[in-house]
């Protein structure tokens, strides 16, 4: 059941286990709003394909989901990280900086720093 | 463990149907409130705010369903989908599916059931510990055309000193007298060296084996009993062990019971229920001499790890460095060999032709009716090929459309195959009924797991082959015409209607093959079945008795022929006067025909005088000794010189009768056209022989005494009054009760001795039809699978010609309407099944010929390649194709052209 990770989900994912960090216990809108500030519009994000994701991450225990009551007073579902989860953002936080360095270091390399 | 966390939670949201779009729903319109409140704080109109959240948000369909799949297994879900669909579909049309059903259960089912008995067979591997490590040795002659001349007890020596393999044995199957009790009994018995079980790598389940290091000469009293005549003898005594029993009046202490469930090796039935293993070591009473064989049935284990074919290799070496050392044993023109079999190739022996040729045959039926099955799925494509065209133009892709019907496609033959294992899991002792008894490792023929496998996987693979084609051609379809022309579909089925004919070629051309197999099985069978003997079988009852056979010649009250003749003599002329019998006879069991042979049915150097004397490998002859009414009873005819006679006694010379073949072959004359070998002197050793010079006074006519299929085997006959013999056959020729005779038998022969046993009363016509058993079986068999082949092909070709007729009906009807005779339309239809029937044909003599160039091994008097078999089954064919299109020819010449123009 393993499936491929799409550069775009995985990253999403990763969005959202940090936004939840940030905010802690957060609902669906609020973590797209939250995305949708951060990223600027650089990000043009279908806020609906949000949904689909948190059910995965929730399937695969890394936040956990109950209703709860929303700023108006509505019921909305509250998502919050888990102990799994946090583990999880670290370690895929430390991936990513390992593989942004990596990349960034190609990038300064000019062609008379090679002996 | 993320991923599992997650496919778990799915498969338990998958089966318990749980569903969550409730929730979604809710909080999709909780987020669409909020972001509308964003969009008025940002002073939109409130259509506006609404309208621009919805864009936001995205397409709610897409989401919803990308939702549900995160949920749920959608492969699953479709999975079920499908089914259930397709269980629909097979009973909208019960008639189409039970036909298919049925089909596919019968090809399934046969398939397996002939799986069953070549896993038994073939693939098991023997019941002892590393059976692979396990093989026969046999020792060659090749240079004289002598097979399993046996070994000497130096040879066996060298062998166990070689190196190549843990433990030598060999055994001699026979049978034992267990006397001492009230009734003498008759039991399955060997000797076997003490190193037999450690050969097998058996233990005792109570007590021990021998001890393979034993070398003791001779008997070391000792036998090991198996768990079944521990039961039935010693009421299963727990302290039975060290306890002892009398086997011949000779007295042996049980040293172990074998577990219940050991099966002794060897071919036969009766060898491998073996009841009783006495240890023997190499007899102190013969010189231990080179050139003295005494010992036939070699089997060894290999040191661990060594292939047979290595061992081979270093056999060849031992071979060749003994022949340095003893040139004057193993003269070069003898070419003395040894020869390595895996032993579970050796018991098999010959029946594995048999048996791969009825996979072959059965795997063909399967195929034929695979082939059918996915003809009638064909035929139904067509019938939905708008319900295809309206789903692809709803939007299914075809992938999609593929899977689902090769889903049904695979109910239908998962379906098929669990009924015909159903019905031979239900018929399986019915069915064993009719398997040879002389099949080796029958009794481990079963319907296991393995074999239910087995019949899974066959019917899946068959489904996936045969379910993709039409899956293929039935989801290809123009959308336009198919849906314009209301399903008539004529012009999006002729990649179809192509793939029918192809495919009914196909049934016609692997019934052919199978046909001319089962019409050469036939034909051999017959020839041999007809065959002349050159005896007279017909009601003539052999009876086995075997005299005790004491370890201590001074203990054996039957130690010569004059002592052995007063036995024999009384005990004929009791049996003489039960009521209908007619002519007694005796004879050892050598001579009983087309019996298999024991201890004593082997051949034996031919000294011949002045050309053999000198040669130490003289060319072996079948011997066999009988009594002098054996001739006259079996009708065995004279053709020179004399028969035995009642004044040749143990102290007149010793004199032989040889047949044809034997005079042929060995006094061939100087210029070839035979001289008389009548007169003629030679020596054939024995156990019981005196030394010295036999007479050859008589010369019978060949008969097929030792093999059906061969008349011509050498054969030379003593008399049992010169020499004795042990194991022996009595004879009755008459009109007797086959059920009560051996009891009578038996009260004579025990008025004579009442510690002799009598057993196994078998009439001559049975032994014969049981030696042409498995050739009976594999023929049936064929004859069996090709009718089937036969009738499931018909089938498909009248399906076929059917569906072409009422493809054309509209064409057929313009012509008749434009004045076309009835007979033409007749003509035309019949042309069409005729022309596939030929091609059918064409294809299939071609693989015949392959087949039975293949086959030529199990054929007798009848060439593979004969003509008139060819030409009849090729006319059963074409006779079998044009009647199968008869009937739709005839439905298509009185079609009535107006109705039928008016309802198109």
């Amino acid at each position: 059941m393993k499936e491929k990770p799409d550069v775009l989900q995985g990253t999403l994912a990763l969005m959202v286990l940090k936004t939840l960090d940030v905010l802690g216990q957060q609902h669906g809108y609020g973590i797209a709003r939250r995305i949708e500030q951060i990223s600027g519009d650089i990000l043009a994000l279908n806020q609906g394909t949000l949904y689909p994701l948190l059910l995965k991450l929730e399937h695969e225990g890394s936040i956990v989901s109950e209703w709860g009551a929303s700023e108006n007073n509505r019921r909305a579902r509250f998502y919050r990280l888990t102990a799994t989860g946090r583990k999880q953002l670290q370690t895929e936080t430390r991936d990513w900086n390992q593989t942004a360095a990596i990349i960034a270091r190609f990038f300064e390399v000019k062609a008379e720093d090679l002996p | 463990m993320r991923f599992l966390r997650r496919f778990f939670i799915r498969l338990s949201n998958f089966t318990a149907r749980r569903r969550a779009d409730q929730r979604l729903q809710e909080e999709m319109a909780e987020h669409l409130a909020l972001q509308t409140e964003e969009n008025l704080r940002a002073s939109m109109s409130p259509a506006e705010a609404r309208r621009q959240a919805a864009l936001k948000l995205g397409a709610a369909a897409a989401i919803r369903e990308n939702y549900h799949a995160e949920q749920s297994l959608p492969f699953f879900e479709n999975l079920s989908q499908d089914l259930r669909y397709a269980a629909r579909m097979l009973l909208r049309s019960p008639g189409f599916s039970l036909i298919a059903v049925a089909t596919i259960a019968l090809g399934v089912g046969a398939t397996t059931a002939i799986y069953s008995v070549i896993d038994a067979t073939l693939l098991h591997p023997l019941p002892y510990p590393r059976p692979s490590e396990l093989v026969r040795i046999e020792a060659n002659l090749p240079g004289v055309g002598a097979h399993d001349v046996g070994f000497s007890i130096p040879e066996l020596r060298d062998l166990q000193n070689a190196g190549i393999f843990q433990y030598v044995s060999f055994c001699f199957f026979g049978s034992e007298n267990v006397t001492g009790s009230a009734q003498p009994t008759h039991i399955a018995g060997a000797t076997v060296s003490p190193s037999y079980f450690a050969v097998l790598g058996v233990d005792a389940a109570l007590g021990r084996t021998f001890n393979p290091y034993d070398a003791s000469p001779g008997s070391n009293g000792e036998v090991i009993i198996s768990d079944g005549l521990w039961k039935r003898a010693f009421g299963a005594d727990p302290h039975i062990v060290e306890k002892s029993l009398r086997l011949d009046n000779d007295l042996f202490q049980i040293v172990g019971v074998m577990p219940a469930s050991f099966r002794d090796q060897g071919q036969t039935r009766e060898q491998v229920g073996t009841e009783l293993w006495a240890a023997d070591g190499f007899s102190d009473r013969t010189p231990p001499m080179r050139g003295t064989r005494l010992v036939y049935e070699t089997i060894a284990r290999l040191q661990p790890g060594l292939s047979p074919e290595a061992a081979q290799g270093r056999l060849d070496a031992l071979v060749a460095s003994l022949k340095k050392q003893y040139p004057a044993d193993y003269p070069p023109q003898a070419e003395w060999t040894f020869h390595l079999t895996p032993l579970a190739e050796s018991l098999v022996g010959n029946v594995r032709q048999s048996l791969i040729l009825l996979f072959g045959a059965v795997g063909l039926v399967l195929l034929i009716s695979c082939v059918n099955v996915a003809n009638l799925l064909l035929a139904r494509a067509s019938a939905r090929g708008r319900e295809m065209a309206v789903r692809q133009a709803l939007g299914a892709a075809r992938m999609r459309l593929i899977r689902q019907l090769l889903t049904e496609s695979l109910l239908l033959f998962v379906l098929g195959g669990t009924t015909g294992f159903a019905v031979l899991f239900c018929a399986r002792k019915f069915l064993l009924q009719f398997i040879p008894e002389s099949l080796p490792r029958l009794n481990d023929i079963s319907i296991s797991w393995g074999v239910l496998a087995f019949a899974i996987v066959v019917s899946v693979a068959a489904g996936t082959i045969f379910g993709l084609a039409p899956a293929w051609l039935t989801s290809r379809l123009d959308l336009t015409t198919t849906l314009r022309q209301e399903g008539r579909g004529s012009n999006g089925s002729r990649k179809r209607s192509r793939l029918r004919h192809v495919l009914v070629i196909g049934e016609l051309a692997l019934s052919l093959v199978l046909m001319v197999a089962a019409g050469l099985l036939l034909r051999s069978f017959w020839d041999l079945f007809k065959v002349q003997l050159g005896f007279n079988p017909t009601r003539v009852m052999a009876i086995e008795t075997t005299l005790p056979n004491p370890n201590d010649p001074k203990t054996d009250i039957y130690r010569t022929a004059t002592q052995e003749s007063v036995f024999l003599r009384e005990a004929l002329r009791r049996i003489r006067t039960l009521p209908g019998v007619e002519e007694t006879a005796v004879s050892d069991r050598a001579a009983l025909p087309l019996g298999h042979g024991q201890i004593d049915l082997r051949q034996r150097p031919l000294i011949r005088e002045g050309q053999d004397v000198q040669s130490s490998q003289p060319p072996l002859i079948d011997t066999s000794i009988v009594s002098p009414e054996y001739f006259h009873l079996l009708g065995m005819t004279l053709l020179r010189g004399r028969l035995f006679a009642d004044q040749d006694l143990e102290d007149t010379p010793s004199i032989a009768v040889i047949n044809q073949a034997a005079a042929r072959t060995y006094w061939p004359g100087k210029d070839g056209k035979g001289e008389d070998p009548v007169g003629k002197r030679v020596i054939v050793r024995s156990r019981v022989a005196k030394p010295g010079w036999t007479t050859i006074v008589g010369v019978i006519a060949d008969a097929r005494t030792e093999s059906l299929a061969d008349a011509g085997i050498p054969q030379m006959y003593f008399d049992i009054y010169q020499r004795p013999a042990k194991f022996l056959a009595l004879y009755l020729r008459g009109q007797v009760d086959p059920a009560t005779i051996a009891a009578q038998v038996r009260t004579q022969v025990q008025a004579v001795d009442p510690e002799i046993p009598v057993f196994h009363a078998e009439t001559l016509g049975d032994v014969l039809s049981s030696s042409l058993s498995v050739r009976r079986f594999s023929m049936e068999m064929v004859a069996l699978f090709a009718a089937t082949a036969l009738l499931l092909a018909a089938l498909g070709i009248y399906g076929t010609i059917s569906f072409l007729v009422n493809e054309q009906s509209r064409e057929i009807a313009i012509r008749l309407a434009l004045g076309a005779q009835r007979r033409d339309i007749l003509k035309m239809v019949l042309r069409q099944g005729l022309t596939l029937a030929g091609v059918g044909a064409g294809v299939g003599l071609v693989g015949a010929i392959i087949v039975s160039h293949l086959m030529a091994g199990l054929l007798y008097g009848v060439s593979p390649y004969d003509l008139s078999t060819f030409a009849g089954v090729t006319a059963v064919l074409t006779a079998v194709a044009i009647a199968s299109s008869y009937v739709p020819a005839l439905r298509a010449m009185r079609l009535d052209p107006i109705t039928t123009l008016h309802s198109e």
